[in-house]
């Protein structure tokens, strides 16, 4: 009896070890992922905070060597640049994940369509850049706002396929079962319950494309171009906040350098509230209609 | 109301497995009927075929007549037509889990376009009474999601979801089978009360069950219908010998 006893009280304690190192891991290995996040937060803080004014969301850029200005028509150039992106990339990203995963499973056009979405997965920007540059930008003869917004778009399409293809194939085949039993049509079953069910996948994965390209340079070197000037038209060539950041960072002028980072910080902002109002819009909507 | 069914000659199969072969029977309107069965003898792939949902799935195949009432569900009505007149209830209860009780239950109505927000709230209150639900979830039905509710009352969700869209014949497979003893009390209640309205057929490997709500009793072994009868007959003296066998427990 007591020696059995004694047994199990060492155990318990190897045990009770043996949680709190698990537990100590899983802490240290968060705080690892996440300083990182944190550091670079901080820092863009210390540097841009300081050049953040009214003016920065308000003016165009001052000519060169002239202090003040600020960045407005690159905020708003990114935002129709991403605009555009997202309105071509995510339909079609979101068609292609549908069907992978519910109409061309196995078929030979479905590994077509998933091997060329793995491969521009791979393709570095810049190549993504130059290729729109030679199918848009050179047949138009000018850089302009579509370029860019067609280049973005185009690199968010395989995230967007590939997170929705496997966010759908983890929706329960019960769920299918129940509608088809309803007697509702295999598309709207497709588009109502599966592909709404697996919704919060799918929006993750295209918030994880959407803030990929925001902070894409090389991609809009040869379509965009970048503009220091006030541009709404998509047909020609618009400022865009990492192109204005790029362009006043590798400037000599001081002012610039710190407009560079109020830039850096205001991009990192941008794309932290659209991907939390995305997700508490969609979040709330979770439990509505079957609509 | 409930129709009857007549099935002729029917035979399914998945890929090259030959299913189910020959099945003849008809199955009375505005009873319950029980088929039984040792598992895998064919009574999911029969009460499949019942409604199309056999042909869900990419390698079955199916031939044969199945007639409820006047039309013969392969020939003259497309699959969607029929699965809304022949409901199904399936073995694991399967709300969908991003709406709520009340979308679960009008889902069926939304998804096939149906608009009328009065009527569609009669409906979700009707199917929902019907399914003896409605006291339970009343004061929670757009606040709670469907897969928030018990076992059974998730099963009795997905019965309330199966009569909103108004069907003839309601198939049960394995309807209690993942359910405690009340929640399978209160199904079998359920039956009892939707047999004047519907035609019911249900699966279960539970002989009790059959005894307790069936009129009528089919037993499968191996893809083929060994006996029809009245359960009282099935239960007491069947015509063969294999069922004899099954009933008391000699295998399966
Ligand atoms: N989805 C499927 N694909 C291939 N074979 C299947 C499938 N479902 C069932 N079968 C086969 O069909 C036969 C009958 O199965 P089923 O109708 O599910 O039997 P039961 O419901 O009586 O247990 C079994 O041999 C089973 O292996
Ligand atoms: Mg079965």
């Amino acid at each position: 009896m007591t020696n059995s006893f004694r047994v199990s009280k060492a155990n318990h304690l190897r045990r009770r070890l043996a949680d709190h190192a698990a537990s100590a891991l899983a802490v240290a290995a968060t705080i690892i992922v996440v300083a990182p996040l944190v550091a670079i937060f901080v820092y863009l803080l210390y540097k841009g905070a300081s050049s953040l004014n009214l003016d920065f969301f308000t003016k165009i850029p001052k000519g060169p060597g002239e202090t003040g200005g600020g960045m407005a028509n690159a905020i708003w150039g990114s935002a129709i640049l991403l605009g555009i992106g997202s309105l071509l990339g995510v339909p079609i990203g979101i068609a292609a994940g549908i069907f992978l995963a519910e109409y061309g499973r196995g078929s030979k056009l479905a590994n077509i369509v998933r091997f060329t979405a793995d491969v521009l997965n791979g393709v570095p920007s810049i190549v993504m850049g130059i290729s729109v540059y030679s199918l848009i930008v050179l047949p138009q003869k000018h850089f302009s706002a579509f370029a860019g917004g067609v280049a973005l778009g185009i690199m968010m399409i395989p995230t967007i396929t590939r997170t929705t293809e496997e966010m759908l194939l983890m929706v329960p085949h019960a769920i299918r079962e129940a509608a088809l039993g309803l007697g509702v049509p295999n598309w709207r079953s497709v588009l109502s319950i599966t592909l709404r069910t697996a919704s919060p996948g799918v929006i993750t994965g295209c918030m994880l494309a959407f803030a990929r390209v925001a902070g894409e340079t090389a991609p809009l070197l040869f379509t965009a171009l970048g503009n220091q000037f006030w541009s709404s038209s998509l047909n020609e060539p618009i400022a865009a906040l990492p192109l204005q950041i790029y362009t006043y960072a590798i400037s000599p002028y001081d002012d610039w350098h710190r407009l560079a980072w109020a830039g850096a910080l205001v991009l990192i902002l941008l794309i932290m509230v659209s991907v939390s109002l995305v997700r508490y819009v969609t979040t709330r909507g979770v439990l509505k209609g079957a609509n | 109301m409930g129709v009857g069914i007549q099935v002729d000659n029917l035979n399914a199969w998945y890929g090259s497995n030959h299913t189910l072969l020959d099945i003849n029977l008809h199955i009375p309107a505005n009873q319950a009927t029980a088929l039984i069965g040792p598992s895998g003898c064919g009574k999911s792939t029969f009460v499949r075929c019942l409604n199309r949902m056999h042909e869900t799935n990419p390698v079955a195949k199916v031939t044969g007549s199945v007639r409820i009432g006047e039309i013969d569900i392969y020939a003259d009505a497309s699959p969607v037509e029929i699965r809304r007149r022949i409901g199904m209830v399936f073995q694991r209860p399967n709300p969908f889990p991003t709406m709520s009780i009340y979308d679960n239950v009008a889902s069926g109505l939304k998804l096939n376009g149906f608009r009328n927000r009065r009527v569609t709230d009669e409906v979700v209150e009707r199917s929902l009474q019907q399914a003896a639900l409605w006291d339970e979830v009343k004061n929670d039905l757009k606040k709670k999601s469907g897969a928030s509710l018990s076992g059974g009352q998730q099963q009795r969700l997905c019965i309330a979801r199966a009569l909103a869209v108004d069907p003839e014949v309601l198939l049960m497979d394995e309807p209690a089978s993942a359910l405690d003893p009340v929640s399978t009390a209160k199904i079998e209640d359920l039956i009892f009360q939707l047999k004047s309205q519907y035609t019911i057929v249900i699966v279960t490997h539970n002989m009790q069950q059959a005894a307790r709500v069936a009129e009528r009793t089919g037993f499968f072994l191996s893809g083929k219908l060994v006996e029809f009868d009245s359960t009282h007959k099935i239960f007491t003296n069947p015509g063969d010998k294999r069922t004899e066998d099954y009933i008391t427990g000699r295998f399966g």
